[in-house]
């Protein structure tokens, strides 16, 4: 008697569970045809989930909002304050529920990658006609264990900008940004001296570990110098190289050369000084170069990191785009991130922002080549670096890290030498945790 | 005689009712205790629904990540006691937990001192009593975390006005950083913990204070007590069970200080102002090693505990 209920609709149903099984089975030919009807299935009509950080929202939002306008996929944006990305990154993948699309700090890739949150996308990447061309220190970041998970979404260099109305104004050459560390020094130093008042020389984010990260790097690499080994496990913050450039910025401070807030300045204000016209010579994203004013108070000129002695570098920073290893719909997903990198996103949004283009082949486009300064990020590119540690966050961004007060003590204590002998070991320790 | 009557008839009225009830009726009494156990089961079941699946499921859950290496995704394998034995070895949750107790002594203290003396001056009925009450009580209404952002601003030389009174004043002639030093930083936070909570104390201790009788105070007076006398001998004494209650309170939210430092000083200048709940925080969502988290929390759950227990003894052995 139970049974006779129970099996009657699975007789019924079965009609369609053949029917079912033959439309998977017809849909499953289809996605396994040519990449063009690939592609076309891809755009679905799908609403795909995609989380970036807040403080990379503006470039990601243009690119969203260009393709849902051209598209059936709908991408939904969801924007998260920056000090709070790992932490929400890190709930939704335990509770299994990231979204389909997430951006990544660039830094952070090796961290993710070695703990399975992205999709391998290696046969993905490298159909693509542009696939050499994408910036390759992204590339290499979003590689583990040679398979490839993220693509390069936003680039964000660290470069000089000065502001020529308080050069001319403190009877420096406007046309000649420093090219050396100590000229650096010595500019900054000369507009506190000149002009005075609310207007200090340089300014940097003195108990941000990040921002030191991306600022004083560059003049460590410039100078010849490395701050860790190549795999990342070991730190070299006490190279002769690195020494000397912490003990100028050492002085700087011990001149009143930096106003008193920068040691406090914790990361989120650390760029909003520069666009007031209250500095004159600091190192900045290359990003915020679309929102800086050009008025009577500011004129921005760009210039590349200089080191101790000469040279220049950046730190290549930005984010990664890749697919999580949770969603349900990759192809969608792949869609969305595969359009982004096309030639009509990077120059027509990306480019025409003055944003960096995320291809070396387009680096020189219509947009880029009307602003010599554009012209110069773009330049350095190549030269840049992205150290790699597979610690890197909890190591250098956390604020309860290890290098915050290392860095700290070299800038504001007394002897910026033993402070960086001293603070290496830690900092190694910190690399080399499991 | 009418007495007696009416006895018999109370009697005959109870005989009657039992008798109305035949032996062959006795299951209906099993079944009327069924109903009433069933009913009580029924009133019960959602609150140990909630307690099993908001505070045992997760509890049961806590103690078996500590003694597995668990990973964001994927499945976790067995590593005890690894995440316990790698506690000593982490130099930051050691430094958290001296100082989570050297801010949970300094706060309980100057909180129940601030709070009593708040209850004492407004314990009487007078003019503008009511409306000190409420400006008082009215930082409780404030979200914590809402609270701690407030105070991120007042104390910015950048954006808050303290910074400019001062100078105005003359007190300081520079920009002063209220988080800058480790005691700043501490002190600071300290602020703005008693500004968010000292009215609510306030408000409970009121309650102990009103349900003092005032017979007391008028025999005391009678006695030729002086007001310290009257406070020390009869205030105090009856105000125990409130205090009792506030230390509890105060001890453990303290001991799991978040969001006042997570917001206001992120545990900086140089970790000084680290809890033992922030590094748990870090373990689990800047290292992802959730396991290690788990461990930690296991054990800050068993000094909770432990400590609770020796304050609640105490406590009742005076009484």
């Amino acid at each position: 008697m139970a049974g006779t209920p129970l099996r009657r609709p699975g007789v019924r149903s079965l009609p369609l569970l053949l029917l079912l099984l033959v439309a998977v089975v017809l849909s499953g030919c289809g996605g396994n045809g040519s990449p063009s009807s690939s592609t076309a299935s891809a755009d679905s009509g799908a609403k795909i989930t995609f989380w970036t950080r807040a403080a990379t929202e503006a470039a990601s939002r243009r690119l969203v909002d260009g393709y849902n306008a051209s598209h059936k996929n709908q991408v939904e944006l969801t924007v998260i304050p920056t000090d709070n990305y790992q932490p929400r990154i890190a709930a939704a993948a335990g509770a299994k529920n990231l979204p389909d699309v997430f951006a990544s700090d660039v830094i952070f890739m090796p961290q993710y990658t070695s703990r399975g949150l992205f999709l391998d996308i290696t046969d993905r990447i490298d159909k693509l006609p542009f696939k050499d061309s994408l910036a390759p220190s992204h590339i290499e970041l979003g590689t583990y264990q040679d398979r490839k998970y993220g693509v390069p979404h936003v680039l964000d260099l660290s470069v000089l900008f000065y502001n020529k109305v308080l050069y001319q104004k403190a009877g420096l050459d406007p046309d000649k940004p420093p090219t050396t560390l100590k000229e650096f020094a010595d500019q900054a130093r000369t507009i506190r001296q000149k002009v005075g008042g609310k207007v200090y020389g340089t300014f940097w984010g003195g108990s941000c570990g990040g921002c030191y990260v991306f600022t004083y790097w560059p003049s460590i690499w410039a100078g010849g110098g490395e701050v860790m080994n190549k795999d990342g496990t070991q730190s070299t913050i006490d190279s002769p190289q690195s020494v000397q450039v912490f003990q100028t910025y050492n002085q700087l401070w011990k001149d009143g050369v930096v106003p008193s807030s920068a040691k406090d300045e914790r990361g989120p204000t650390w760029t909003s000084y520069f666009p007031k016209g209250l500095i004159g010579v600091m190192p900045m994203p290359s990003t915020t170069l679309g929102q800086m004013p050009d008025n009577d108070k500011v004129k921005v000129g760009v210039a590349p990191i200089p080191g101790p002695d000469g040279g220049e570098s950046t730190f290549v920073g930005g984010d990664s785009l890749g697919i999580s290893a949770t969603s349900k719909q990759p192809d969608q997903a792949w869609d969305f991130i595969s359009w982004t990198l096309s030639d009509q996103a990077q120059v027509e949004i990306v480019a025409k922002n003055k944003d960096i283009v995320s291809r070396t082949d387009l680096a020189s486009n219509k947009y880029s080549d009307a602003d010599p300064r554009v012209v110069l990020i773009n330049q350095m590119v190549g030269k840049g670096r992205t150290p790699y540690a597979l610690n890197f966050g909890a190591t250098y961004n956390d604020p309860n890290g290890p290098w915050i007060p290392v860095a700290r003590d070299a800038v504001f204590g007394a002897e910026a030498a033993k402070a960086l002998t001293d603070g290496a070991p830690t900092i190694t320790k910190a690399l080399q945790q499991q | 005689m009418g007495k007696t009557a009416s006895m018999g008839a109370i009697s005959t009225q109870t005989h009657d009712t039992t008798s109305l009830q035949p032996a062959g009726r006795r299951p209906t009494r099993r079944s009327w205790w069924r109903s009433r156990s069933l009913k009580g089961i029924g009133y019960t079941t959602p609150t140990a629904v909630i307690v099993v699946v908001l505070f045992l499921a997760p509890l049961v859950l806590v103690f078996w990540m500590a003694l597995n290496r668990w990973p964001l995704l994927g499945s976790p394998t067995l590593n005890a006691p690894d995440n316990y034995t790698q506690i000593p070895d982490n130099p930051l949750f050691v430094q958290a937990i001296r100082f989570t107790l050297k801010y949970t002594v300094i706060i309980t203290i100057v909180l129940l001192l601030i709070a009593l003396g708040l209850a004492l001056l407004v314990q009487e009925r007078r003019r503008g009593v009511g409306f000190l009450r409420t400006i008082y009580l009215l930082p409780s209404g404030v979200g914590f975390a809402a609270a701690a952002l407030l105070f991120y601003g007042l104390y910015s030389s950048e954006i808050g006005p303290l910074d400019g009174i001062l100078r105005s004043l003359h007190i300081i002639d520079k920009p002063f950083s209220f988080t800058g030093t480790p005691n700043a930083a501490l002190f600071s936070t300290i602020a703005l913990v008693i500004w968010r909570f000292a009215g609510f104390q306030m408000l409970i201790l009121l309650v102990g204070l009103q349900s003092i009788p005032s017979e007391l105070y008028e025999a005391a007076r009678v006695d030729g007590a002086t007001r310290w006398q009257t406070f020390r001998r009869v205030t105090l004494p009856l105000l125990r069970p409130t205090l009792a209650l506030l230390l509890v309170v105060s001890v453990s939210g303290s001991l799991l200080a978040f969001d006042q430092f997570f917001i206001l000083t992120q545990g900086q200048p140089d970790n000084s102002t680290l809890t033992m709940v922030m590094v748990i925080y870090r373990e689990a969502f800047f290292r992802f090693n959730l396991g290690g988290a788990a461990a930690l929390s296991v054990v800050v759950l068993l000094v909770l505990v432990a400590l609770n227990a020796l304050q609640l003894r105490i406590l009742r052995r005076n009484d």
